[in-house]
């Protein structure tokens, strides 16, 4: 649909990579997603996000606070999903509780933090992750970090208009759009 | 800002970091706690990147066991030692450019009683001496001539201890410090003086060797400030690094302050009595 010469995919980039904004990524527009920096339809999003679950060594699912905590109507059917979805993709699941720099340090067992989020790939081994529920300023900045310093693939389902930095970004994420996400990696597993 | 953000999901509660789990099942946000309870309930702020005896962390760890209902607070800070330790805590925190903190208070004040127009939602500020006393002095007098409805609370360690010991308008006059080498030339700014001229409606001036205190003050000026007006809270918090005194010499050189040049005292007005007499009475009040 819209092709960028400047592609987002797994890294390690380096230390502070540029932010794919400022390297002509764009966001999609309603109905679309984002796919490696370019602009394609929702449907070939989530067959690639089926894809790369189903053939990751460690995939795992970063639920956010959006998610973690009952603070608004809805939350509670969505998360429901998500918890549909590592099971589905057999994706295991660390939590980013909230957003606090941590002294001394995070357990990145059992817990990602957007300030190091590097640090809970490097220990976890995670080569596929799934970024839900987080608040998208936290989201752009652990989302970079994360192209910098390591090989992970990183997705993002996104619950407003998507992020540049995710080498694949899903927007407007809703209850619908979840279930038909899951539907397509049962049919990808089955195949 | 309600219990809501602290009910974790079922789907997810098995998940979550037992510090987290800690707080929900134990911390103070369901059951009123006190400084009074603490050690007996999970702390909003345990641990902290501050010097061994810091006199800032105790300050906060009481001033935040204090707060009446630490799930409809937001705490704004702004640079300076305490912003380490305030960045944290288990709360609704926003920091602020150097000295904007009472600016950005009002605005969001005024913005969550829009929002929650039933509710009472808690805006504190609680920032360094150099933050209220020198860089955002101005923002500071602006905000309680304007009657915003704030608590701001000092955190008094009469130095800029971050950067390495810059004297600010609350250090004591003659004061040595690290880059204060001939001493300072002026006394402390009277700023507790100023916030009962400039319109708060309670003030108070305490010292971290008087914890019972600083959880009866902050309580009165966080509800006096829901109703009536801003209030002010200075709060004596000795830096053993850049005032030169061992760590664990810390409450002694507070008690000695107290005894000295910085003894406790408050000021409240009478429309803000009459109103603190009517809540003490309703809650058979006498929480510190």
């Amino acid at each position: 649909m819209c092709e960028n010469k400047y592609k987002v995919v797994s890294g390690p980039e380096g230390y502070l990579p540029p932010a794919a904004s400022l390297m002509g990524v764009l966001l999609p527009d309603e109905g679309s997603a984002l796919l490696e920096g370019d602009i394609v339809k929702e449907e070939d999003a989530m067959q690639q996000i089926a894809k790369k679950l189903c053939n990751a060594k460690n995939p795992v699912i970063f639920p956010g606070p959006l998610i973690l905590w009952d603070w608004a109507d809805g939350v509670i059917e969505k998360a429901k999903l998500v918890k549909k979805l590592a099971d589905v993709a057999g994706a295991k699941i660390i939590p980013m509780p909230d957003y606090r720099p941590k002294y001394p340090k995070i357990n990145p067992e059992v817990e990602i933090n957007p300030n190091h989020p590097n640090i809970t790939i490097w220990h976890n081994d995670i080569d596929v992750c799934i970024f839900v529920g987080v608040h998208c300023h936290y989201a752009n900045v652990a989302l970079k970090i994360i192209r910098g310093g390591t090989d992970c693939y990183t997705i993002s389902l996104c619950a407003e208009v998507g992020h540049e930095d995710a080498m694949v970004s899903m927007r407007d994420l809703d209850v619908k759009k979840l279930q038909k996400l899951i539907d397509i990696i049962e049919n990808e597993k089955s195949s | 800002m309600s219990n809501r953000i602290i009910t974790p999901v079922k789907e997810f509660e098995d998940l979550l970091p037992q510090e987290y789990k800690d707080l929900v099942a134990d911390g103070p946000f369901f059951a009123e706690k006190g400084v009074d309870d603490l050690g007996t309930f999970k702390e909003i702020m345990e641990q902290h990147p501050h010097c061994a005896g810091c006199g800032e962390a105790l300050g906060m760890r009481l001033v935040l066991a204090g707060l009446p209902t630490p799930q409809d607070t937001l705490i704004i800070g702004t640079p300076g030692c305490s912003f380490f330790g305030l960045a944290q805590t288990a709360l609704n925190y926003s920091n602020t450019a150097f000295g904007n903190q009472n600016a950005v208070a009002s605005g969001l004040k005024r913005m969550l009683q829009i929002r929650y127009p039933d509710k009472h939602k808690d805006v504190v500020v609680m920032v360094g001496d150099g933050g209220i006393a020198d860089i955002g002095l101005d923002y500071t007098l602006h905000s309680w001539f304007r009657k915003e409805k704030i608590t701001t609370i000092m955190l008094d360690n009469e130095v800029y201890g971050n950067t390495g010991g810059q004297e600010s308008g609350m250090s004591k006059e003659g004061k040595v410090l690290n880059m204060a080498p001939t001493g300072k030339k002026f006394p402390k700014i009277p700023v507790f003086e100023l916030a009962k001229t400039s319109g708060c409606c309670y003030v108070a001036k305490v010292t971290i060797a008087s914890p019972k205190k600083i959880g009866k003050v902050i309580r009165r000026a966080i509800l006096i400030a829901r109703e009536i007006g801003p209030t002010y809270v200075q709060l004596f918090t000795p830096c053993p690094t850049n005032l030169k005194f061992a760590p664990d010499q810390t409450l002694k050189v507070a008690k000695e302050a107290e005894k000295d040049y910085y003894p406790f005292e408050e000021f409240i007005s009478d429309d803000a009595a009459a109103y603190l007499a009517k809540v003490e009475q309703a809650k058979g009040d006498g929480k510190s």
